[in-house]
Parts: structure tokens; sequence; C-alpha cells
């Protein structure tokens, strides 16, 4: 099994380390041939319009939505949340690419001096995960086949549809593996 | 309970940068034309390193009023300078609610010793260096990012080529070193035999280190990614430009395909003439010599 780190922008490095460490085989993926090599693919953290763009760019982004509509599995941590929802209640303009049934709020939470970090209670893990959440991206609308995972103060903020799975935190950075095995699990 | 301004939170924030473009802007209009070509983040200025070069003089914070009429613009993240060791306009900006401090030698410095103590501050800062000892020390003081000064407001690429190969040549050699040999070392390059310590573990700086200060083109930006950049800021690269929309787009896309010629042979067709250069040899002020 090999699972690829989209490779345009964001914090690549650090879901590609995760991953080594758990003994998974990763290819950094850059180009849509590159898809057919990977078994599941990680949208990381970075900027999300940014992101867009350069997929767009690289000739990705109708490819991996075709992909993932036909049951591709796709993890996406807090800019790979907002490209993978539905809509951006915030910033109608910015396209993505609606492949799980969520709303999300850019940066609803506020600048970067509201960031925080808290611990997390997750489905199926009996350890509390540090949640590290950067200008982070709110569900505020979720269809009724998407499955919470994660809450925090009443809002959901780690879910999954089918093989799709988002997170408005940033599990690449809390130091710990167990969110990264839940997607390899839900690969399966 | 939730935990706000941590180390984790700062550092965490500019590894989200990586592989990204920062761009000068001095308007909303500018801002706007930076977020669509895909800027990873924007930097709020009165004027760019061209023109506070050409126009002298002392070079302050950017107006408050202009740096929320930035902020309002774009969905992006904004960061704004401020004056080396002046902690009264850092505490300004973070009560704007800008997301990150730059303590820049590209503004007249305020402190000709002492740079902020950056721990103070929840919202985080990216300071200048030319070598990893001035890097380890800003990050002691609470630099959650660096970015190799490079001589801003030139387009001329040779001292952020300079800095960036003096990085990473240091930190090669720590990678080679002796366990015994660190503290001698430390003191010679003035840091904290722990982060020297850190530096050697890692193979790399313990924060993100972008590049800054001459670049111009995308074939800068790449050659700035060859050498080991974890990204790029372009000062007055974009606007003092042709064609700034096209000049921001071909950057951005060059970050990414650094390596990839036939990619950056097409990315650099038809985007306009550069900002013209400047020879080093002929400043009459030399930016990267503030920072303590």
């Amino acid at each position: 099994m090999k699972i690829g780190v989209l490779g345009v922008q964001g914090d690549i490095r650090e879901h590609v380390e995760t991953l080594r460490s758990m003994g998974v085989d990763v290819e950094i993926v850059k180009k849509s041939e590159q898809l057919d090599e990977i078994d599941g693919l990680i949208i990381p953290g970075g900027e999300s319009t940014t992101i867009s763009k350069l997929m767009k760019f690289a000739g990705l982004w109708d490819v991996l939505k075709d992909m993932v509509s036909k049951g591709f599995p796709v993890f996406g941590t807090c800019a790979g949340m907002i490209v993978l929802s539905k809509r951006v209640t915030n910033n109608p303009s910015q396209e993505t690419l609606g492949v799980i049934d969520i709303d999300v709020e850019r940066n609803a939470y506020g600048r970067q001096v509201n960031s925080f970090e808290v611990d997390l209670e997750i489905k199926g893990v009996d350890v509390p995960i540090r949640g590290v959440f950067i200008r982070a991206p709110r569900i505020v609308r979720m269809g009724s086949e998407v499955e919470v995972l994660a809450v925090h103060n009443g809002t959901p903020v780690f879910v999954r549809q089918g093989k799709i799975m988002v997170a408005s935190f940033h599990p690449e950075l809390s130091g710990s593996s167990h969110v990264h095995r839940i997607f390899l699990e839900t690969m399966r | 309970m939730e935990k706000y301004g941590t180390w984790t939170l700062k550092k965490g924030f500019a590894e989200m940068f990586k592989h990204g473009v920062i761009m000068d802007v001095t308007t909303a209009e500018q801002a706007r034309i930076a977020e669509e070509a895909g800027a990873v983040a924007v930097m709020a200025l009165e004027r760019v390193p061209a023109d506070i070069r050409k126009q002298g003089g002392v070079a302050r914070m950017a107006s408050v009023q202009k740096i929320k009429e930035i902020m309002d613009a774009v969905s992006i993240p904004v960061m704004a300078k401020v004056r080396i060791g002046h902690i009264a306009e850092a505490m300004i900006l973070e009560a704007l609610g800008v997301d990150f401090i730059d303590e820049s030698e590209v503004l007249t410095p305020a402190d000709d010793k002492y740079h902020i103590n950056k721990h103070e501050f929840k919202v985080p800062f990216v300071c200048g260096a030319r070598n990893l000892g001035e890097a380890l020390r800003r990050i002691a003081e609470g630099a959650a990012m660096i970015r190799t000064k490079g001589e801003a407001g030139t387009g001329n690429i040779i001292e952020a080529v300079k800095h960036m190969r003096q990085v990473m040549d240091e930190i090669r050699r720590i990678q080679n070193m002796p366990d015994e040999e660190l503290v001698t070392y430390a003191k010679e390059i003035g840091a904290p035999v722990e982060l020297v310590a850190e530096v050697k573990r890692l193979g790399r700086l313990p924060v993100v280190n972008f590049a800054a200060g001459g670049v111009a083109t995308p074939a800068d930006a790449a050659l700035m990614m060859l050498l080991g950049a974890d990204g790029v800021f372009v000062g007055s690269g974009i606007f003092k430009s042709k064609d700034p929309r096209k000049m921001a787009k071909a950057i951005v896309a060059a970050v990414m395909y650094y390596d990839d010629p036939k990619m950056l042979a097409k990315i650099s067709e038809d985007i306009g003439e550069a900002m013209p250069g400047q020879d080093i040899a002929e400043l009459a002020v030399r930016m990267q010599e503030r920072g303590w």
C-alpha cells in the first residue's frame, strides 16, 4: 500500500514524516499520473486558495474530483478540508471539489492570535489527541451521510463520509499517528 | 482548556506557508492581486523596499489605516513589519490582529543592540538572518520563522544566494561535527548550544526558513528553492515589474516546479519585464548589516 501526500503547497513534510514513522510507503504527488500509483491521498494544511489554484494549474483538480467521487480515499487537514468541502460560506466564490457533504466557514475561529490547541476525544482512540487549530475552518452544515469522529465545544471538527475524511485541526502537528491510523483503516 | 500563542501554534503556522510565496503589498488592490495570484500571505507595507532605498529617511511600521485596509481586503494571512527592537510597534500590530510580525532590517532599526523578546507575544514573528548564528539568536529570542536576508529592494539575487548557502553550509558542518565540538562551535557563532545541538539532530533549522531579498524572476525563486529554502518572500519584485499579475502567478508556479526544467521554461514565458536591478557594490545602504 502506498499513500500520496499532495505536494503543491503546505506542511507536506509533516504528513510524510508521520506516515513514514508508521512504516507506510509515501509518495509526494505533483502530477495527475502519480494518482494511479497510490491507494489514497492526503491534502495537507496550507493556504486553501493557493492549493486550489496550483491543483488546477497542475491538472490535478478534475482528475482527483472524478476519482474521489468514485470512491478513491482522501483525507484533508485544515486547508485540505476546505478544498474537499461543498461550499465556503464566507467566501462563496472560492471553488471547492465538493466531494464531502459539508459547508465550512474559513478562519472561523479568528486570526492567528485566536489559533489554539486543545485535547480532543476521538471516536475509536482511547487516549486524548492534541488538536492544533491554526486559523482553522469550522463545519457549519453537515449532510446526513457524514459521520462525526470528534467534536469541540459542540462543533464537529473531525468527520468522515465513506472514504473521505476531513479535520479542522492538524493531526500531523500533534506528535501522534492515531488520526493517520484511522485514515488507513477507512481506506480498507 | 484551550491554549493560545504556544510555540506549537507559532511554529506550526509557519509550516503552513511552506512551498509558498509571501508578497509585499502597499494597497488593498495589490493585496487582492497577490491573493488572486496564489500568494500564501501578504506583507503590508507603506513602501516596498526599492522605494525605501530610493527615498531614504526613516522607514517605520506601516500606518494602522493601511494595515487595516489590507487586512479587510483579503482572506489570506496578513503580515506586517516592525523596526528591529521596537516593542511598541509590535504591540500595536498584535492588537490589530496581524497574523505574523516581521522584525525587519528593511525598516530603520529602533534599537542598535537588542531585538524584541518575541516569546512575550502571542503573535508569531519572522526575522532575517545571514548565517546560522544570527538565525539561532533570533530563534532563541522567540522567532518562529527565519528568512535569509539577501539585499532587499535590489532585484539582485546574489546576496540571497550567499546567505542561504552560508546557512546550509553551516548546517551540513554541524551534522558532521562530533558532540564535543558543539559548545566551542556555539561560542564561535554566538548561538545557544541547545539550538546548535537541535540543528545537528534535525539536519535543518528548527523553524521554517524562507529566502528573501532580491527575488525578481521565477528563475530566482526556483534557484532559492533549489538551494534549500522552504519558500520565498518577494518584496519589490512583483509590483516593480512591468506586469505584476503575470509575474506574481509565475513566481508562485515556479516555487512549486522549482526542479522541473520544462515547466520552469513554460512558466517563464510571456511574463513581461522584471524589476530593474542594482549592483550591490553601488549601494549606499546595505540593509542586511542591520541585526545584532
